[in-house]
C-alpha cells in the first residue's frame, strides 16, 4: 500500500513509539510499563513501517532477525535470573546498584531490569517475527 | 456483580461450545478464543471481587493499606490472556497454512495422516 | 543447594537460545547435545541429592513458601527429570542423522531444548499455576515440532493435536481457577493441607474431575485420546519419539501428582472413574492397535494401551498400585522411545513404515531385529525385562483388591500387546522384502549409523539392566510410592523451607 500521508507520518511517529517504549520499559519496575508493554510499544512502531513500506524495508530497517532477537531476549532474561547466583541468594531474587547516590536520587540499576530488557527483546521480537511472517503469506 | 460475571460467563462457555461443535475448524478456533475468555473471566471472579480498590501501595509505605483487590488472580489473568493470545495467533497461523496446503477447513475431510481406507487394505 | 532444582530448567533454555543463534551452523547441533548432556549431569545430581537428603526444595526470589514460586523434587520428580534427560540425549543423538538440514535451520534444536524445558519445568514444579505455564512451553514447542517442516500430513495430524490440547489448557486453566476461589492458594503443598478445611466437597469432587479431564487429554485417557493417533506418526521419527516417549507421561505424572497430594478426599468417587478409564484405555488402545498396518501408528495406539496401565496403578491407590504406577513410567518412557527409534531405521533402510511396504530386515539387519525384539518383549512384558516387571507388579496390585476383572483385563491386554509386536516382526522382519531391496544397515554411512544405533542400543540396555538387576528399582519405586501416598516430608520441605 503506497501512501504519501501514512509514509512521512509514519517516520515521525515510529522514532517517537520507539523513543517511548524504552521510557515505558525503564520506568517499569515501580509505575505502568516494563518490558512486557514497552515491547509491544516498540513492535508497534516496526508495524506502522511495515505497513507503511513493506517487509524487506522494515528487516532492513531492523537489521537483526526479529527470531534471533526474540531467542537473545529469552537468554537475556535467563541471565537476569542468574545474576542472583553471583550473590550466593535463589535463582531471580532482585539484585540492586544505587549509582550516584545524591540525597533522594539516585539511579537504580538491578537484575530486575535486565530481566525487563530480556522480555522486551523477546516480545518485541516474536510480535515481529510473526507479523513479518503473517504479511509476507498474506 | 458476581452474579452478572457468573452469567456473563455462562454465555461465554455456551458460545463457544456451540462454535467448538462446528466441523469448521476456524470456527472451532473462535469457540477456543471464547472459552478462554470465559475462563479469564471466571478467575476474575474467584479473587472475589472489591471494586474500587486497587491494590497499589502508597509512597512510602510497604504494604498496602486498608482493604485492596486481590492482585494475585489479575496477576494469573494477565498471564493467561498474554499466553492465550500467543496460542491463538500460532494456532492462526497454523489454520491458515493447513488452509493453504490442504484447500480444506473441514475437520470431516480432512484426512491425510488418517486415511479412510486404511483399514480395507489391511483386510485385503 | 536451590540451584539444584534450577538447572533442569536453566540448562535447556540457555541450550535453546544459543543453538537457535547457531541454527545456521553446525555448531548449533553440538550445542544441543553437549547441553543435553551437561542436563543430564544436573540430573543425575539432583537425583542423588534427593536420595540423600528425601524431599529438596527452593524458594524462587526468596518469596516465601505458599505465596511465591517453589520448585520441589521428591523422588518421583527427580527420577521424571533424570528419565528425561535421558530420553531427551537419545533423541538429539538420534537426531543428529535424522533431520535434514532444512529443518536444524528452522530452528529444531530449539525447539527440542524448550520441550526439555517445559517437561523438566513441569517434573520440577510445585507450583499449580506454575505446573500450567510449564505445561504451555511443552505444547507450544511441541506444536512447533510436529509442524516442522509443514507436510501434509503433518498439518493434518497437528491441527487436530493442537485443538484438542488447548481446550485440555483451558480446561487445566478452568480447574486451577476455581480450585483457587475455594482454597485461595496454588502452592500444591500448601492445597494439600487446604483442601481439608474445604467443607463443600462437592465443588471440591467437581473441580477433581475437570482436572481428570484436562490431565486425561494429555495423557490421552479413553476416551479423550483421539488427538494422539491422528498426530504422533506424522512428524520426523526423532520427534514421534520424544513426543511418545515424555508428552503423555507428563500427564500421567501430573494426575498421580494432583489424585495423590491435593484430591484424595473421596477415594472412592475419583479413583473409581480413574480405574475404569484406565481399563477401558488399555482396551481401545490395544484394539485399535490390532487394526492398525503402521509400523508406527501401531505404536501409537500402544503408547494409550499402556498409559491405562499406569492410570491403573494409580487409580487402585495402594502401596503396591502406585509403586507399579511409579515403575511403568519409568519403563515405559524408554521402551517407547526405543520402539519409535527402531522404527525410525526401519524406514531409513527399508524406506517405509507401511508394514506391507518393509520386509527382509530380519535377513539383512539382523542387529537391528534383536535390538527390536528386547523393548518389543518388554512392552508386552516378557521376563526377565522392565516390562515384565512392571506389569506383574500392577497386576498384583489388582489381585491383592481381589478385582479379578481389572486384572483379567490387563494380562489379556498384555497377550494384545504380544499380537501386535509379532505382527510387526511377522511382516516387517521375517518375510523378504516386498520390492526386493535388501535392507542392510551396513548401507547407511557410518556416521549415519552411529548416531541412529547408539540411542537403540543405550536404551536397550537400559531396559536389560532394569530388567536383570529389578530390586534397587523396585525399592526405588516403593520408596517413591511411600512418599506418594504420606506426603508429610513432601509439605514440611515445601513449607518449611526458609529463604
Amino acid at each position: 500500500m503506497q501512501s504519501l500521508i501514512l509514509t512521512t507520518t509514519t517516520r515521525l511517529l515510529a522514532a517517537l513509539l520507539l523513543m517511548f517504549s524504552v521510557y515505558a520499559l525503564l520506568r517499569g519496575h515501580n509505575l505502568p510499563g516494563g518490558g512486557f508493554i514497552g515491547g509491544l510499544i516498540g513492535a508497534t512502531a516496526f508495524i506502522l513501517y511495515t505497513i507503511a513500506t513493506s517487509v524487506d524495508e522494515a528487516q532492513a530497517a531492523l537489521r537483526v532477525d526479529p527470531s534471533n532477537l526474540a531467542m537473545a531476549g529469552l537468554g537475556v532474561a535467563a541471565l537476569g535470573g542468574i545474576g542472583a547466583g553471583f550473590a550466593g541468594d535463589p535463582f531471580f531474587t532482585g539484585q540492586w546498584l544505587f549509582l550516584f547516590r545524591d540525597g533522594d536520587s539516585y539511579v537504580p540499576l538491578s537484575t530486575v531490569l535486565v530481566f525487563d530488557i530480556g522480555v522486551y527483546m523477546a516480545v518485541f521480537g516474536g510480535i515481529l517475527t510473526l507479523v513479518f511472517a503473517l504479511e509476507q503469506e498474506i | 456483580m458476581e452474579l452478572l460475571l457468573a452469567l456473563s460467563v455462562g454465555v461465554l462457555v455456551a458460545a463457544s461450545v456451540y462454535l467448538m461443535l462446528d466441523r469448521n475448524i476456524l470456527r472451532f478456533l473462535f469457540g477456543l478464543a471464547l472459552l478462554s475468555n470465559a475462563v479469564n473471566l471466571m478467575i476474575f471472579a474467584s479473587g472475589r471481587l472489591t471494586p474500587g480498590a486497587p491494590p497499589l501501595i502508597d509512597a512510602g509505605e510497604y504494604a498496602p493499606t486498608g482493604v485492596v483487590a486481590n492482585a494475585l488472580p489479575q496477576a494469573l489473568v494477565l498471564t493467561a490472556i498474554v499466553i492465550g493470545f500467543g496460542l491463538l495467533a500460532f494456532t492462526l497461523a497454523l489454520v491458515y497454512r493447513t488452509f493453504m496446503t490442504l484447500g480444506t477447513v473441514n475437520s470431516d475431510e480432512m484426512r491425510v495422516a488418517e486415511p479412510v481406507d486404511a483399514g480395507k487394505e489391511a483386510g485385503k | 543447594m536451590s540451584w539444584l532444582l534450577v538447572y533442569p530448567i536453566l540448562i535447556p533454555l540457555l541450550t535453546a537460545v544459543l543453538s537457535y543463534l547457531f541454527r545456521n551452523s553446525p555448531a548449533g547441533r553440538w550445542i544441543s547435545v553437549a547441553g543435553t548432556v551437561a542436563l543430564l549431569l544436573a540430573s543425575v545430581v539432583l537425583m542423588s541429592e534427593v536420595l540423600e537428603q528425601g524431599v529438596v526444595a527452593a524458594q524462587m526470589s526468596n518469596w516465601q513458601a505458599p505465596f511465591g514460586i517453589t520448585l520441589v523434587a521428591d523422588l518421583l520428580g527427580a527420577v521424571m527429570v533424570v528419565i528425561t534427560a535421558i530420553t531427551g540425549l537419545a533423541t538429539v543423538i538420534y537426531s543428529l542423522s535424522e533431520i535434514p538440514e532444512r529443518l536444524e535451520r528452522l530452528g529444531f534444536h530449539a525447539l527440542l531444548q524448550t520441550l526439555l524445558m517445559g517437561v523438566c519445568g513441569a517434573f520440577v514444579t510445585g507450583d499449580l499455576f506454575n505446573l500450567y505455564v510449564w505445561f504451555e512451553v511443552m505444547l507450544i514447542s511441541s506444536f512447533g515440532l510436529l509442524v516442522l517442516g509443514a507436510s501434509r500430513e503433518q498439518l493434518d495430524g497437528g491441527i487436530k493435536y493442537v485443538l484438542l490440547n488447548l481446550v485440555s489448557t483451558i480446561m487445566f486453566l478452568a480447574g486451577t481457577g476455581l480450585l483457587y476461589g475455594l482454597t485461595g492458594t496454588l502452592n500444591m503443598a500448601d492445597l494439600h493441607l487446604a483442601v481439608r478445611e474445604v467443607e463443600n466437597t462437592g465443588l471440591l469432587t467437581t473441580i477433581a474431575v475437570i482436572f481428570m479431564v484436562a490431565f486425561g487429554v494429555k495423557a490421552a485417557l479413553f476416551p479423550l485420546f483421539f488427538w494422539l493417533p491422528a498426530s504422533y506418526h506424522t512428524p520426523p521419527v526423532a520427534v514421534s519419539a520424544i513426543f511418545a516417549g515424555l508428552l503423555t507421561k507428563v500427564g500421567v505424572y501430573a494426575l498421580i501428582r494432583m489424585f495423590t497430594l491435593v484430591f484424595d478426599h473421596d477415594v472412592a468417587f475419583t479413583h473409581t472413574i480413574l480405574l475404569w478409564a484406565a481399563v477401558v484405555t488399555m482396551v481401545t488402545g490395544v484394539l485399535g492397535a490390532a487394526a492398525m498396518n503402521d509400523f508406527r501408528r501401531i505404536l501409537s495406539f500402544h503408547i494409550i494401551s499402556q498409559i491405562g496401565y499406569m492410570v491403573l496403578g494409580l487409580a487402585l491407590y495402594t502401596p503396591l498400585g502406585l509403586m507399579g504406577a511409579v515403575f511403568y513410567l519409568v519403563h515405559h518412557i524408554i521402551v517407547k522411545a526405543n520402539l519409535f527409534f527402531v522404527a525410525g531405521v526401519a524406514k531409513r533402510i527399508g524406506g517405509s513404515t507401511d508394514l506391507s511396504r518393509l520386509g527382509g530386515l530380519y535377513a539383512h539387519a539382523p542387529v537391528l531385529a534383536f535390538l527390536f525384539l528386547i523393548p518389543a518383549f518388554s512392552l508386552a512384558g516378557f521376563p526377565p525385562l522392565s516390562g515384565f516387571w512392571a506389569k506383574y507388579v500392577v497386576v498384583k496390585a489388582a489381585l491383592d483388591l481381589e478385582m479379578w476383572f481389572v486384572a483379567g483385563v490387563s494380562l489379556a491386554v498384555g497377550l494384545l500387546t504380544i499380537f501386535s509386536m509379532t505382527k510387526i516382526w511377522g511382516s516387517a522382519f521375517w518375510p523378504a522384502h516386498p520390492d526386493g531391496i535388501k535392507p542392510r544397515l551396513s548401507d547407511l554411512p557410518m556416521g549415519d549409523r552411529m548416531a541412529l544405533m547408539l540411542p537403540i542400543v543405550a536404551l536397550a540396555a537400559l531396559t536389560c539392566i532394569i530388567g536383570l538387576f529389578p530390586e534397587s528399582f523396585v525399592l526405588f519405586a516403593e520408596r517413591a510410592a511411600t512418599q506418594l501416598l504420606d506426603p508429610t516430608d513432601y509439605v514440611t520441605t515445601v513449607l518449611g523451607v526458609q529463604p
